[in-house]
């Protein structure tokens, strides 16, 4: 049998977690939705993966510098999203009290 | 054997970015979730710093960026107003854009570092192999996105934070003028993919469109419907992050597109059906813009009854029950503490209050929440439009701060109006309604007049949210 290409099996993980995301999101109650769209932001800046990789480019090859200055931007804001993101996140959810039992 | 070990890693901190998501689903484990969150991404980053081993340069680069980022990124965290969540949240998304661009240019750049090329020696020389097809088509995707997600974020902000009037730009021939753009996008992936991705000015001309339509895309895009906007930059800055994590093969990045994606696409999706409107009418923009016109215009004035804050106050007072309904108006005049003082009065005296939420309130989705929440409102005081639109009717007074359209009971019984359809708050059926507005003058965004103002049961009271906030509180 022919070796099927990676690009199918990383698909497959998308579009499960496609699904994962639908059932997952439908799931968070409406008052939190706020928090919602701070963590999201937050975690889609795990493109900083991408940042780092940048950053690490041989600065030998051609386009070397251009790569790792590129990253460095990348990874820069990526990090403001994060700390930002994550801290905003845990500052609104601190707020989220129940009523005091009297 | 690092290799798998790494993807492993990554699996691991995709799957703890599922579970900060769950944690969501109630206000208890929410906190627990965003830690998993926090964990996920020191994995990722960690598992990365592991693998690609950085030399010296490399790491004061790196340390630069997170240093100068983080700072600045936990410094805006905690000095935020939570009445300006919505145009933070923006700017985030903009910068998640624009990062995306960078890494896609990065790859661009130096294929070999992201193992979609590689250098091969050919006799003496070290040649170049072209990048791969499909990572061409990866990397021009992410790029494409993220740059419209950051051009297109930079315009909320700006429209969200005042820095631009939040009404409709509308350009003559814009969606011919979209399209054209469009199509000149995927000509130039194809050529990209043609030249084997040796041209540079492919890359940058695709970059420089795609910033382009962004804009265009949202400025015909007026104030009130920026729920959805917000809501559908959330959902592109996933797909962008999702395309690049096929480039660089990495699970913890295709997984966090895809929840990031579909999340986004299901609030605009939300907010749309709030609104009863299609999302592809909202993208249109223009609401409000061409029919607004009429509806003001046919101005002359109808008798309504207004009141002082002192009638308010003793109304509310003598009430058993009070459901107060909070919209745009209560966070841009910063009402949240008065609101929630006037509460604390009033169950002192007796009265049941309760708040009411519907979807399209604010300037984003769960607004009103985060604001009530900061005010000290406990969260299981606070209710959303299908749990508490019966109980109008056993209400003696509904107090509308700040909210229109979303109490215009002409969305029931017009089919004229553009409002018509869209799911409402019935504050109407209330014995009393107090409704706090600025003057009688303006109309709510959609151009209506609200057919409330001129009802028996409704007393107007006229003036800034906070300060009538705070005279019915003296008053009380």
């Amino acid at each position: 049998m022919e070796a099927v290409d990676p690009f199918i099996f990383y698909l497959a993980i998308f579009v499960l977690a496609i699904f994962v995301g639908y059932y997952v999101v439908w799931s968070v109650t409406p008052a939190l939705h706020t928090p919602l769209m701070a963590v999201t932001n937050a975690i889609s800046s795990v493109i900083i993966v991408g940042a780092l990789i940048a950053a690490a480019a041989s600065a030998m090859t051609e386009g070397g510098w251009v790569a790792k200055g590129a990253g460095g931007l990348a990874a820069g804001l990526a990090a403001v999203n994060i700390f930002g993101g994550f801290l905003v996140t845990q500052r609104m959810l601190a707020m989220y009290k129940k009523k005091e039992k009297k | 054997m690092n290799a798998d070990l790494a993807a492993l890693l990554y699996l691991v901190s995709g799957v703890l970015f599922i579970l900060a998501l769950r944690g969501l689903s109630s206000p208890e484990t929410s906190r627990q979730g965003n830690n998993f969150g926090m964990a996920g991404m020191a994995i990722a980053i960690g598992t990365t710093l592991w693998l690609v081993s950085p030399d010296v340069t490399t790491w004061g680069i790196i340390l630069a960026a997170i240093v100068i980022g983080g700072g600045v990124g936990a410094y805006i965290a905690r000095s935020i107003k939570m009445t300006a969540m919505p145009q933070l949240v923006a700017a985030f998304h903009s910068l998640v854009g624009l990062a995306a661009v960078a890494v896609a240019a990065a790859a661009f750049y130096a294929p070999e570092s992201f193992h979609i090329a590689s250098d091969e020696n050919v006799g003496a020389y070290l040649i170049r192999t072209p990048i791969h097809m499909q990572s061409l088509i990866e990397l021009s995707l992410g790029a494409a996105i993220g740059a419209v997600t950051f051009t297109g974020s930079v315009i909320a902000f700006a429209k969200l934070n005042g820095n631009m009037s939040g009404a409709p730009i509308l350009l003559p021939a814009r969606h011919i003028i979209n399209i054209a753009i469009g199509l000149a996008i995927v000509a130039l992936i194809v050529m990209m993919i043609q030249a084997h991705g040796t041209v540079e000015w492919h890359f940058w001309a695709l970059a420089i469109l795609s910033l382009l339509i962004g804009v265009l895309l949202i400025i015909p895009i007026g104030g009130a419907d920026m729920p959805v906007v917000v809501s559908m930059l959330n959902s592109y800055s996933g797909w962008a992050a999702a395309a690049l994590g096929f480039t660089l093969e990495n699970v913890a990045l295709i997984i966090t597109g895809a929840l990031v994606g579909s999340s986004g696409a299901i609030l605009s999706y939300i907010m749309c059906k709030a609104m009863n409107r299609s999302f592809i009418s909202v993208i249109l923009g223009g609401f409000g813009a061409a029919d607004g016109a009429t509806a003001a215009s046919t101005g002359v004035q109808r008798a309504y009854k207004a009141g002082s804050a002192d009638d308010a106050a003793f109304i509310m007072r003598n009430a058993s029950k009070v459901i107060i309904v909070p919209g745009y108006g209560m966070a841009s005049a910063q009402a949240q503490h008065s609101v929630r003082e006037m509460a604390d009065m009033l169950k002192k005296e007796g009265v049941d209050v309760k708040y009411a939420i519907h979807p399209v309130a604010g300037r984003m989705p769960g607004h009103m929440n985060v604001l009530l929440a900061e005010a000290n409102v406990p969260y299981d005081e606070v209710f959303e439009l299908e749990d508490i639109n019966n109980e109008f009717s056993t209400a003696d007074v509904a107090y509308v701060i700040g909210a229109n359209d979303v109490t215009n009971p002409l969305a029931k019984t017009d089919p004229q109006s553009p409002i018509f359809g869209m799911p409402i708050l019935d504050v109407e059926k209330a014995k009393t309604v107090l409704f706090v507005k600025r003057s009688m003058g303006g109309v709510g965004y959609a151009g209506v007049d609200n057919e409330l103002f001129y009802r028996d049961n409704t007393m107007m009271l006229l003036g800034d949210a906070k300060k009538m906030t705070d005279e019915i509180v003296k008053g009380l």
